[in-house]
């Protein structure tokens, strides 16, 4: 590709499904899953990379979705919070979510599992300091954190022990 | 907002990166990991016509140890250096200013040479290519010139970058034996924007660079033969005022930042 283009054609794998679209240059990658993919598990809040609202996997590791285009995530592997509940990657933080109230309007939930689940592969037996720290970029305005923490560090708890 | 429209283009080399650049000139913007450029234009704070992408530019990435420098490619992410044995082993400073750099999810597309190339006064990565004397490689259709850090940073997001210039690798020279160095900054939530950050390099015989930001339009230097001595300067910055702090308050703290991290060399 050289000659600079305002509609580019796309070719990518979402959830394991392989994609085709053409795609306004500046359409960002949260969007595109929403509108042209009806993924709208992925939500779009600050649209400036701050509330981690829109945090999806793109070729393994997490992003902002808002961050980056759709053009930009052609040839890649992107994985959303709908695949990773399909694939049952993230059922047991789910259900430690709900065994421990840590949503309320569910806004961020998607975000904070894809976070959750990233944090748990780097750092898989973290402190509850860690997990604050990982989680200082995913905004939730209902719970205080506490909740989320206590679910990840059940997780995290769970995990350990099964491995033993 | 969403970003304005833009035409996209992603050069499969530098060759044609820099084509691209100097034939849009001013009208392009290289697009690296998009940390800062995308929530400008979704602000509308930029609006190039032109995105360059060289996010596929696989001879713009990775970190390299030769006898005298490290060398790092300008698409390296921030993961990478946070991740790399070689960083953590050769320079240190690094490996400890990479983790307060925002989040995890933007510490994966965000890189080296964006950071640089931007030049925003509260960054971490400027501050310390200027404490360790590293040397910016700038490629443009006459070929590269390189240039020290002191003289790349100009001011307030300017650099000494040209139009039609592709920023591709900042050279690290290998600290000498006897060096150390410390890192530390303060912000209201980890990850957010420094108030203040200190980046500090040097030896008991040669004495101390230590470099102060989020205070100025760029990176403040202050340079003493011991901890006592920069101590002493942290009265010469200037700091303005900002959304969170006073100028008082912001050279307060840059005081006992720097305290706090300069203990680390002792």
């Amino acid at each position: 590709m050289n000659a600079p283009l305002e509609t580019v054609e796309i070719a990518l794998t979402v959830n394991g499904e392989r994609i085709k679209r053409s795609v306004p240059a500046r359409m960002n990658l949260a969007d595109f899953l929403r509108t042209e993919l009806e993924l709208t598990g992925t939500h779009v809040g600050c649209e400036h990379g701050v509330c981690g609202a829109c945090t999806v996997r793109v070729d393994g590791e997490i992003v902002r979705g808002c961050l980056m285009f759709a053009c930009q995530a052609d040839g890649c592997k992107v994985d959303t919070v709908e695949g990773l509940s399909d694939s049952r990657e993230i059922e047991e933080l789910q259900s430690a979510f709900v065994l421990t109230n840590a949503l309320q309007c569910g806004f961020c939930t998607p975000g904070i599992l894809m976070a959750a689940q990233a944090l748990l592969r780097d750092l898989p037996n973290p402190t509850r300091e860690q997990i604050r720290e990982y989680l200082s970029g995913n905004y939730c305005r209902c719970t205080g954190y506490q909740a989320i923490v206590d679910a990840i560090e059940a997780v995290a708890k769970a995990r350990a022990g099964r491995s033993k | 907002m969403k970003a304005p429209r833009f035409a996209y283009a992603r050069p499969a080399s530098v060759a044609e990166a820099l084509a691209l650049l100097d034939k849009h000139k001013d009208d392009a913007r290289v697009l690296a990991g998009g940390q800062s450029l995308v929530p400008m234009l979704n602000f509308r704070v930029a609006a190039p016509k032109v995105l360059v992408d060289i996010n596929r530019i696989s001879a713009l990435a990775g970190i390299k140890v030769t006898k005298s420098h490290v060398r790092i490619g300008a698409l390296t992410r921030h993961v990478e250096l946070e991740r790399s044995q070689e960083i953590a082993k050769h320079l240190p400073l690094l490996a400890s200013a990479v983790p307060h750099i925002a989040h995890p999810a933007v510490r994966n597309r965000g890189t080296l040479g964006g950071s640089c190339a931007l030049a925003d006064p509260a960054a971490e990565l400027p501050a310390c290519a200027l404490v360790l004397g590293a040397t910016f490689v700038l490629a443009g259709k006459k070929g590269e010139r390189r240039v020290a850090a002191e003289d790349f940073f100009k001011g307030l997001y300017s650099t000494a970058l040209k139009a039609g210039e592709l920023l591709v690798a900042a050279e690290f020279p290998l600290p000498k034996p006897g060096y150390a160095s410390a890192f530390g900054e303060l912000a209201r939530r980890h990850g957010d924007y420094a108030m203040v950050g200190v980046a500090a390099h040097g030896s008991k015989k040669d004495g101390l660079r230590v470099a102060f930001f989020g205070v100025g339009d760029r990176p403040e230097v202050l340079e003493a033969d011991t901890v006592q001595g920069v101590l002493s300067k942290v009265t010469d910055l200037e700091p303005r005022a900002d959304l969170h702090a006073s100028a008082a308050t912001k050279l307060h703290l840059a005081g006992v930042l720097a305290g706090r991290v300069l203990a680390q060399l002792a």
